[in-house]
């Protein structure tokens, strides 16, 4: 009962997130996705989303501090985070990776911090507004 | 239909989907390869909605052994491009080598070299994350091709079963399972091909027991060489066979080959009238790119790239001696605005400069095409009335940068010390400066460039319009522009983003030039402006308050 009421007002209040630009698209066809196999298919994914683009961020932020930063490195490591991100239709987060990944043509290391910073900080936000939201994604994990 | 009656002889994957064979699609067998956990899943899912049974793994290596431990498990593959243990290139190649399966890409990336490598390697499809339901809805088709060939092939050595072939795959053709019009798959002509192919391979079967021959990359490569050194109208099957100098390879093989790929042709320049006049132009016998160009028409016809962008490509690759892997790109989007641009511009440099502004003229040779890009350039400093143009380390310029990888989605960020990044995704997002509404000097429309690259490359424009919204580029009074146009809102305008992003993106659109309209090529001569000097055009850009150094990161 308690996880279906947090689902369901997440998936109210998902209509804010796409309101103001959080989510796209693709993540409608996410939750088109779930079904009574599946119910919890929108949460697991997005759980797996955070888990995995907190990793590569922290990775990319480590490449960087290296002496020799190896950009093939993080060129991999932002085009990864733009994939799963447009998957799972964090437009925000995707939207910052594609405009800092010229900083990794330019090897351009303050470039990419910065924008590693402002991406980093775009997908806790999404973290906090689907927290927010009632879709705890790290407690709503417990039920499932 | 009576698939059953044909699998004697045939690849006996088929057997398991007899039964299935009312709802075709269901039942196919996919493995799906990614390295990122999150598409997977969602991958998984999705072929699963489709009715697909689904195998995932993450590794290109697990790929390859569950491919070759069980040989007939799978009828499709659908592989990421950038993986950590494997190029995805080269498992389509080994999968294409070994097992001979349908193998399908899929990446973020759409750069068009990476798409054009997907074609080359093989691949019988390039999907574009995110991947949305209807692409893999699809991807039966590229199966039943790819079967269809090896009927036919096979079909032939059987003396006999030859009707029954024909008969049992004529259903399956008529199936209307339509592939959405939005997947703009440039590999659906194919189908319509195939079908012709079937009256011309059937002349051939009056000759039994024919060796199937695989036309590999190299041997497709090998033959458009030589229909090239021919010429498309010249080229004729002995003498491409001589010059192919394949051993083994018949007339008829390199026939039926050229038979098919002269239907390939055809469709491809029908697909859009205006499209054929820009093709034929660029379909010279000269031509030593010839294969750059025609791929280029395979992706044109799927509307993956708009025809004008096409031309603009041919045009870079006539223009220039350029190796396939690199193809300039850039170049593309400068020919888009001189295709796109308004004819109010004004423009007194001559009348080259003007026909390119009316669209791409036919019948140039690459020398004129070269001279057009360079004096086309030049005369952006008419254009563009604030600017003192130099016009040679320009060119020098322009060459750099079309040699030059382009850059990804996105918005140019910093300043370039050396090379010099065309951002390609510029020119979709100009869509959204119809909006802005503040004084220009001029009317650039690039609308249409930007609606149509950005849909026709993406499922939908809300992919690439997000990133430039609400940009105020105005007058240099202004303090905190960009900082929306990323999408990023208020909470961050404060501390962030406001001097650097601020200040990029004065340096591009500002200069008195316009605030509202922005044709590419102001973007492009502001770029360019940048990289020619920054100490000195300094001031003119409003760079003043511009370091990276103070960044508060």
């Amino acid at each position: 009962m308690e996880v279906n009421q947090m689902q369901r007002s997440f998936l109210e209040y998902a209509n804010v997130l796409f309101r103001e630009g959080f989510l796209d698209g693709q993540f409608s066809q996410l939750q088109m996705l779930a079904d009574e196999s599946n119910p919890d298919f929108v949460v697991e994914v997005v759980s797996l989303f955070f888990e995995d683009s907190q990793k590569l961020l922290n990775d990319l932020t480590t490449t960087l501090d290296q002496q020799n930063v190896n950009f093939k490195k993080i060129d991999a490591h932002i085009h990864q985070l733009k994939g799963s991100s447009s998957s799972i239709g964090a437009q925000r987060v995707k939207n910052a990776c594609i405009a800092f990944r010229n900083f990794c043509d330019q090897q351009n290391v303050e470039g990419l911090s910065f924008g590693s910073s402002i991406t980093f900080a775009f997908l806790f936000q999404l973290e906090q507004q689907i927290v927010a939201a009632g879709g705890a994604i790290p407690i709503l994990s417990e039920f499932s | 239909m009576n698939l059953g009656m044909n699998f004697t002889s045939s690849s006996s994957s088929w057997k398991s989907n007899d039964k299935a064979s009312d709802q075709f699609p269901a039942g196919l067998r996919v493995l799906v390869v990614d390295d990122d956990p999150t598409c997977l899943r969602i991958l998984e899912k999705m072929l699963r909605n489709c009715l697909y049974e689904v195998t995932k793994c993450n590794r290109a290596e697990i790929a390859l052994n569950l491919l070759r431990d069980n040989k007939n498990g799978y009828d499709v593959v659908l592989s990421d491009v950038h993986m950590p243990d494997m190029d995805g290139f080269k498992l389509l190649e080994l999968v294409g080598l070994e097992m001979d399966l349908p193998v399908l890409m899929m990446s973020a990336d759409d750069s068009m070299d990476v798409v054009l490598k997907g074609v080359t390697h093989g691949a019988c499809d390039y999907l574009i994350k995110p991947v949305r339901m209807e692409a893999l809805k699809n991807i039966w088709q590229h199966v039943v091709r790819k079967k269809k060939h090896e009927w036919k092939e096979k079909d032939f050595e059987q003396s006999g079963s030859f009707e029954e072939g024909e008969k049992c795959q004529k259903p399956l053709e008529d199936v209307d399972y339509s592939s959405s019009a939005n997947e703009g798959n440039w590999r659906g002509s194919k189908k319509r091909k195939d079908e012709e192919d079937e009256s011309e391979d059937r002349d051939d079967t009056s000759q039994l027991k024919k060796p199937r021959v695989v036309w590999s990359v190299e041997l497709h490569q090998q033959f458009v060489n030589a229909v090239n050194q021919l010429g498309i109208d010249k080229a004729v099957p002995k003498k491409i066979l001589e010059l192919m100098n394949v051993p083994g390879l018949t007339r008829e093989n390199v026939a039926s080959h050229l038979q098919k790929f002269r239907l390939y042709l055809r469709r491809l320049s029908s697909a859009s009238p205006h499209q054929n006049a820009l093709n034929n132009s660029f379909m010279g016998p000269s031509d030593p790119t010839f294969l750059n160009g025609l791929d280029f028409q395979a992706l044109a016809a799927s509307g993956q790239i708009p025809s004008q962008s096409l031309a603009t490509l041919q045009a870079a690759t006539l223009g220039r001696s350029t190796t396939k892997s690199t193809i300039p790109v850039a170049l593309v989007d400068q020919r888009n605005i001189f295709s796109f641009e308004n004819p109010q511009q004004r423009n007194n440099t001559g009348k080259q400069q003007v026909n390119l502004l009316h669209g791409i003229p036919t019948n140039m040779d690459s020398k004129q095409l070269a001279n057009l890009q360079q004096s086309a350039y030049m005369s952006q400093s008419n254009l563009v009335p604030s600017h003192t143009v130099q016009p040679q380390p320009r060119t020098q310029l322009l060459n750099d940068i079309a040699g030059t990888r382009v850059s990804r989605n996105g918005i140019d960020f910093s300043r370039s010390n050396s090379e010099m990044r065309v951002s390609k995704n510029v020119v979709p997002n100009y869509d959204v400066y119809n909006e802005i509404n503040q004084n220009r000097n001029q009317d650039w429309t690039l609308q249409n460039v930007g609606s149509t690259y950005g849909s026709s490359l993406h499922g939908g424009p809300d992919v690439l319009r997000p990133v430039l919204v609400e940009s105020g580029f105005s007058s240099k009074g202004q303090s905190s522009i960009p900082v929306k146009s990323l999408g990023i809102d208020q909470q961050f305008n404060s501390s962030l983003v406001d001097n650097s992003l601020r200040v990029k993106a004065e340096m591009g659109f500002e200069n008195g030039l316009y605030s509202g309209h922005f044709g590419q090529d102001d973007l492009m001569s502001a770029i360019l402006k940048q990289q020619e000097g920054m100490g000195p055009v300094g001031n003119e850009f409003g760079f003043d308050g511009y370091h990276l150094d103070n960044l508060p990161v």
